[in-house]
């Protein structure tokens, strides 16, 4: 059940993450040197995989009602989090994410910075920064892999859909060779959120003891309700903003 | 004990984020569900999303003002 759902959900939200690291990566290698930028890349990709190889298995250890009411704690605060950046930004209350400024920014250090080698990498920078942009970027999805996919009692799907948004993203990176600026970042932000809340909610009340009317079905009305309240939450804050301009 | 701080701010930020108050509504709607199913045998599953929607006004209230 809610198979395809969940894996869209990770496909998107792995897509976004994805973007920001390809951005992250591009700078490094455009601006140092590849080799040692696919190293950190490499190694970020090995260490992101054990993490979700250990916690994978290790939450199935729990028994599902707890494990649905952590999970589902964490998913809700986790997609209030996503929710609340994407409402903010698109309501013109936080600046929108930029990839051309990001990639502008890491070039400028990127190029300022000294240069370091040894132990195998050619460029400490490079392979630095690149490791830390796939992996910070990449804990997300992991988190949000690991997760559904024990709820749902395999992660491959989870896994799948991730590796999927992956290679989307590095196959046009590669065809484009500049940051993914067009894309967009925060209406996808905005549904993963409302689908990471909607979930959140149910397996959280789950885990608490809660039946839901209609059982599973009850996701087909909370994903709705969340996203009209999200929605009512962007118009409300528009309309506050309109009215602050014209009153002052 | 830097590595073990900066570990934890990590967490905290990855986890709770900008507003730690949605989390611990988020917290406290659930254990409030708990409470009205296991002692007072009330099927409130209407109360977590109820929780969920306040804690998300309630974080961009506060944001914007």
């Amino acid at each position: 059940m809610n198979a395809l759902p969940l894996a869209l959900t990770v496909f998107v939200a792995c897509l976004v993450e994805a973007v920001e690291a390809l951005t992250i990566v591009l700078a490094a290698g455009l601006t140092r040197e590849w080799r040692s930028t696919f190293q950190g890349m490499a190694v970020a990709l090995v260490v992101l995989a054990a993490i979700s190889a250990a916690l994978g298995p290790a939450l199935t250890l729990i028994p599902l009602g707890a494990l649905r009411l952590v999970v589902g704690a964490l998913l809700a605060i986790f997609g209030i989090q996503w929710l609340r950046k994407a409402i903010l930004r698109a309501t013109g209350h936080k600046a929108l994410h930029d990839e051309a400024s990001a990639y502008q920014r890491e070039v400028t250090a990127a190029a300022a910075a000294g240069r370091r080698s040894g132990r195998g990498v050619r460029d400490w920078y490079a392979f630095t920064l690149s490791f830390k942009g796939v992996l910070l970027e990449g804990l997300e999805v992991v988190f949000i892999v690991v997760t559904f996919g024990s709820n749902q009692g395999s992660l491959w799907p989870a896994v799948i859909a991730a590796a999927a948004a992956v290679l989307v993203v590095a196959g046009i990176g590669v065809a484009v060779r500049a940051p993914l600026a067009r894309v967009p970042e925060n209406a996808m932000k905005f549904a993963v959120g409302v689908m990471l809340t909607s979930f959140g909610t149910f397996w959280g009340a789950e885990g608490a003891g809660v039946n839901w009317p209609g059982h599973d079905a009850a996701l087909l009305v909370l994903v709705p309700v969340m996203l009209v309240v999200a929605l009512g939450y962007v118009l409300l804050l528009r309309g506050q903003s309109r009215q602050e301009v014209m009153s002052s | 004990m830097n590595r073990l701080r900066s570990a934890w701010d990590f967490a905290y930020d990855f986890v709770v984020g900008d507003d730690w108050r949605g989390a611990v509504t988020v917290v406290l709607a659930l254990a409030l569900t708990a409470l009205f199913v296991h002692l007072a045998h009330v099927n409130a599953w209407w109360l977590l999303p109820v929780g969920v929607v306040a804690a998300l006004g309630w974080s961009l209230r506060r944001a914007v003002r």
